[in-house]
């Protein structure tokens, strides 16, 4: 069902006004993979990450989606592929939670094709795989912060893309719940084939769920690959500026990052 | 699936159902108003005028005089009430409607200006209030510009630009000879009195082209109402469609304030009603009928109601006056937010 695509960028430069935010950027999205975009504050990795949904224009260079250049595709048409949850979506006053993960389907419809079947089943699967069904008749204003990060994921999961981008999904969501987005994002990895790109802040969260790592500093890609091979004491001290111990994931077998401050420090 | 069916069905209904009522509520007022008068006629004339018998008396005082004036109250109002909830919801603001923006000030101040230094009549002032209203909107669009357009920004550069089209009103109604500024005055308070059959061409063959590209928009709208991001995610694009609905929007409230003057508050004041009777729906088919029921009730009020007859901007600027001090409260309290 889900169609493997692929994701590039090519010497991409974009800034706002006269700032340059990412330079020259080259790198491959993995298709049907979990792909995590790691960096300190203000390196760009959400500016990159909007680059790559056609939301910012390069400057030079170029987004490759299946090898033609995603500003060239009709928007619509690059909308029923590639999907962008960002980072504070705007609820309208009032809306029901199944009215508001049907607006995902706005680019499959049309004005003379009204709702079908097809939306319908698209809406109730997000609603079923993001945990919403129960709260389809509620109203937005009324839900927790996690119940509403999942109904704007189920959003997304309606749009019915075979890759996913997501700028910090987990933001604003306690330790409990961003696990639980987190899971849920592998579930819809390794059930549908979904190709997913995050931006994450928590480098050890990150370190779990990711299949490739992207490390970016100041505009450029530091280093990419597994987060075996990434997170590593050198690559901390260099894209965050912070020495840190990396040890083994008791848990998931990852690395985990622990942070020398100036203080707590028994060596 | 069933259940989430079952959910929509019922949100449907009770939109169906509200959105009905409004509708017969203006067909109701619409045939009161061709009733009610200085002479009340029975129903079954005057629907015998409506359907082009001929009825002694009633031909003219329905027929000419009536029928026009309760066909552009409907026009009007449906026009500003579509406008402002355009305006409200793509800004997020209720304050944001075109009248409070001084878009309908602008299409005002040409047309004074037109009438009383250049002479200019019918037709002519009706074009210049429609270009005017356009350019104001455009000015207000590059004054609020910073790399984005924000509401409360917006709001504020309006209001201030509606008192400084105000001021330039009062000023050529005090420079212009008195005849003409009588037939100036009506450009200051919306008014349904020199309504006749001749005006109502223009504006219905604007609306014609609007209404259709204000549903069409409506649908992208609700995309746009999700954050930018988001739209030009789901395929929509953000600054282009912002341009078209204030081209759509713009258009109904020049035409409409063209035809009958800046009716006071009903653009800014259809939309939170419909808002209120249907929360979460797509509110521009509601709001229209909402103008059109506050226009028609408003201009039955001030002209059979009151101890005097009043112009309907006045009635309609009663009413709404009081909604915008209270909104303005609350954004008091709400630290500034509006």
């Amino acid at each position: 069902m889900t169609v493997h695509r692929s994701l590039v960028t090519e010497a991409l430069t974009v800034g706002y006004d006269d700032r340059v935010v990412v330079q020259e950027l080259t790198l491959a999205i993995p298709a049907g993979r979990i792909s995590v975009i790691v960096g300190a504050n203000a390196c760009g990795k959400s500016t990159l990450l909007r680059a790559m949904a056609r939301l910012l224009p390069p400057r030079s260079g170029a987004v490759l989606l299946d090898g033609r250049s995603i500003a060239e595709r009709p928007t619509r048409e690059v909308a029923k592929i590639l999907g962008l949850l960002p980072q504070t979506p705007v609820a309208p006053d009032d809306i029901a939670v199944a009215d508001l993960v049907a607006r995902g389907r706005y680019p499959h419809r049309s004005f003379l094709r009204p709702w079908t079947q097809e939306d319908e089943a698209a809406v109730a699967e997000a609603l079923r795989m993001t945990d919403v069904l129960d709260l389809a008749d509620r109203s937005v204003d009324e839900l927790s912060g996690g119940q509403r990060q999942r109904v704007w994921i189920a959003m997304a999961l309606a749009q019915g893309t075979d890759v996913l981008l997501l700028d910090e999904p987990t933001t604003f969501l306690d330790v409990a719940h961003q696990i639980e987005v987190l899971d849920l994002l592998t579930d819809l990895n390794r059930q549908k084939g979904t190709t997913i790109v995050m931006v994450l802040h928590d480098l050890n969260l990150a370190a779990r769920y990711a299949d490739e790592l992207f490390a970016v500093k100041d505009g450029r890609l530091y280093l990419s690959g597994a987060p075996a091979d990434v997170v590593t004491a050198p690559m901390v001290r260099d894209v965050f500026g912070m020495d840190a111990r990396i040890v083994a994931d008791d848990v998931s077998g990852t690395p985990l990052v622990l942070p020398i401050g100036r203080h707590h420090s028994r060596v | 699936m069933s259940i989430l069916a079952a959910g929509r069905a019922v949100r449907l209904r009770r939109r169906t159902v509200v959105t009905a009522l409004l509708g017969a509520l203006v067909v109701a007022l619409f045939l009161l108003a061709l009733v009610v008068g200085d002479r009340i006629y029975g129903l079954a004339d005057v629907l015998r005028v409506v359907l082009g018998q001929d009825v002694p008396g009633a031909s003219f005082t329905v027929g000419r005089l009536r029928l026009p004036r309760a066909i552009l109250a409907v026009l009007i109002g449906a026009a500003f009430g579509m406008a402002g909830t355009l305006f409200q919801t793509m800004l997020r603001n209720p304050l944001a409607s075109p009248d409070i923006l001084g878009i309908g000030y602008g299409s005002s101040a040409a047309a004074v200006v037109a009438i009383g230094f250049f002479g200019a009549q019918g037709a002519t002032v009706s074009v210049v209030a429609v270009v005017a209203g356009l350019a104001v909107a455009f000015l207000l669009y590059a004054l609020s510009w910073r790399g984005g357009v924000q509401g409360s920004r917006l709001v504020l550069i309006g209001i201030a630009l509606g008192t400084v089209l105000l001021a330039v009103i009062q000023w050529v109604l005090t420079r212009i000879e008195v005849y003409k500024a009588a037939e100036a005055l009506r450009w200051l308070s919306g008014s349904l009195s020199s309504a006749f059959w001749g005006d109502l061409p223009p504006l219905a063959l604007a609306m014609a082209v609007l209404t259709p590209a204000a549903f069409v928009l409506s649908r992208r709208l609700s995309v746009l109402q999700l954050g930018d991001d988001a739209a030009a995610a789901l395929g929509v694009r953000p600054n282009s469609t912002r341009l078209l609905l204030v081209l759509v929007a713009v258009g109904l409230i020049s035409v409409a304030t063209a035809a009958a003057g800046p009716v006071a508050f009903v653009a800014f004041l259809a939309g939170p009603i419909a808002g209120r009777l249907l929360p979460g729906a797509s509110l521009l088919l509601p709001a229209a009928f909402v103008g059109a029921i506050l226009v028609l009730g408003a201009d039955l009020v001030g002209s059979n109601l009151l101890f005097t007859t009043f112009p309907v901007g006045v009635v309609t600027g009663a009413i709404g006056a009081p909604y915008l001090l209270w909104l303005i409260a609350r954004s008091n309290r709400n630290g500034g937010r509006l």
